[in-house]
């Protein structure tokens, strides 16, 4: 035993010296968003009450500096586009009730306004929190008479896209006091720290354990949920939250579950409540 | 001379390995996790043919495999781009680390650093859960790959 903690405690002077001298700059950049010179993003914030860590920080603080000065120019932010297609969306009639998104919620920009930043929200018909993919799928199926969007079509992205742009800097706020919200945190925050894939990874080694340092080639942030759907310049496309969170399961070697799953479900409304108070950014641009 | 030979059959070995699952111990070669990490240590080779620490470099940078620049910055692998900093440099880790304890290090790290560390085990069947189809009950390297590592970072000395 005696022998196991000396040679760690060696270890672990070495893993002090070595983090100084590394060539990379760590930690998050020391900047602030404001989007066209207009709009402060509040992208730093104190944790809630019970959170493991002291300060939430947006994923935008983790990026270089060309890509955190694309976002802050709406003109540039390439996601912007999705913005503009997904209010033609919204206001086009579709499926046999002959209805657009407008026709049910007429005064849109007050309607939108704060909406986008308090999703997932429990729904009661369900039974189960729903996002804001599934609340656009709720209303095609019952209000359009129109067919629910497969995940990650097209028109789904820009839409949720626009939706969440109409709250953009407010803060985000998950309810978790309506229906059974509690219970689906606990099983959101079982699975963040439960490893998962060959490589023996949960979603808290990396995004809690090691955020401010480089992976390879990736600045690992918090993982917060603030700017989904995001630009990501790697793929030159809109990527949904459930597609991201996919992807980080898919790294560590393991299956992942499908889009939407209570498994996912429950992620999501766990994640968001650890970047609570952050601003909303979507579109982000992320690396 | 005799090494040389059983080298030679060496890629037939793992390309077989690769499609039987790892854990299907070859003859001479020891089946993950059954030889127990002892205080931080396994002296014993995985399949007695020494390590090749050229071979041992580039299974160490590839993406595919060790994959260990991901996580550790390293000199001497210098024309190689974005070194990661989650982990010690491993510049001189000979000079802190005996052969045996390297060998347990690449095999199980958990059985050295703890079962927080981030490090994969690269040669043991304990792992997170749901592993992919296409890994599932294999290693992440063979076990001459974790040889060859071992061997290779037997030659980071600065001293
Ligand atoms: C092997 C390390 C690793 C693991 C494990 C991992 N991620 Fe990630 N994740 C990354 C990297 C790298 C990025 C891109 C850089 C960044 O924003 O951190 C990322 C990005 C993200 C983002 C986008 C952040 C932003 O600002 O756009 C979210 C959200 C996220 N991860 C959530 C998760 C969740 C939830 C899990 C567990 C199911 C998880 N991650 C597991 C490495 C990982
Ligand atoms: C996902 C991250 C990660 C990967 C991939 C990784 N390591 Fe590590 N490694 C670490 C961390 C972190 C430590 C320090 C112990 C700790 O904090 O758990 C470490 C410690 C070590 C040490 C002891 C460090 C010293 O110099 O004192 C060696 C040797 C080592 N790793 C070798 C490797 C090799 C070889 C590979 C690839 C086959 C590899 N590591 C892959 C994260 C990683």
């Amino acid at each position: 035993m005696a022998k196991t903690e000396s040679k760690l405690a060696t270890l672990l002077a070495v893993a002090v010296v070595s983090a100084s001298t590394a060539a990379l700059a760590g930690g998050p950049a020391d900047d602030k968003l404001v989007i066209d010179d207009e709009i402060e993003i509040k992208t730093r914030v104190a944790a809630p009450e019970g959170h493991p860590l002291d300060e939430l920080i947006s994923g935008w603080h983790y990026r270089t500096d060309e890509t955190r000065a694309l976002e802050a120019d709406s003109f540039q932010n390439p996601g912007m586009l999705y913005v503009e297609r997904g209010e033609e969306i919204w206001n086009t009639v579709d499926g046999a009730a002959g209805k657009s998104c407008a026709s049910c919620h007429e005064d849109s920009e007050s309607f939108l306004k704060g909406l986008g930043a308090s999703y997932p929200k429990w729904d009661a018909d369900a039974e189960r929190p729903i996002n804001i993919e599934l609340q656009i799928n709720k209303c095609r199926e019952e209000n359009m008479e129109a067919k629910p969007y497969k995940f990650d079509a097209a028109d789904q992205k820009a839409l949720t896209t626009y939706i969440k742009h109409q709250s953009l800097g407010m803060p985000v706020e998950v309810d978790l006091t309506q229906g059974d919200m509690e219970s689906w945190w606990d099983k959101g925050e079982e699975l963040y720290y439960t490893r998962t894939g060959q490589l023996n990874l949960s979603c808290a080694t990396c995004h809690e354990d090691y955020n401010g340092n480089y992976i390879r080639a990736d600045h690992l942030s918090q993982g917060n949920v603030n700017g989904f759907p995001t630009y990501r310049l790697k793929q030159s496309a809109m990527v949904s939250l459930h597609n991201r969170f996919r992807g980080c399961i898919r790294d560590t070697r393991a299956a992942f579950p499908p889009a939407f799953s209570d498994d996912l479900m429950a992620l999501e409304v766990y994640v968001t409540w650890r970047g609570s108070g952050l601003g909303v950014e979507t579109p982000a641009v992320r690396q | 001379m005799s090494k040389g030979a059983t080298r030679k059959g060496l890629p037939a070995l793992l390309a077989g390995a690769a499609v039987m699952a790892a854990s299907v111990a070859s003859a001479g070669t020891v089946a993950p996790d059954s030889v127990p990490i002892v205080d931080m240590e396994l002296p014993q080779s995985l399949t007695g043919v020494a390590g090749d620490p050229v071979a041992g470099r580039e299974t160490f940078a590839d993406r595919k495999k060790g994959n260990c620049l991901a996580c550790h910055a390293n000199a001497d692998l210098n024309d190689q781009l974005f070194h990661g900093e989650v982990g010690p440099v491993l510049d001189g880790a000979a000079d802190r680390w005996e052969e045996a304890q390297l060998r347990a290090i690449i095999v199980n790290s958990k059985d050295v650093f703890g079962e927080q560390t981030i490090m994969p085990g690269f040669y043991t069947m304990k792992v997170g859960i749901n592993v992919a189809e296409d890994h599932a009950g294999k290693t992440i390297l063979s076990a001459q790959e974790v040889e060859d590592i071992v061997a290779y970072l037997m030659t980071l000395k600065e001293d």
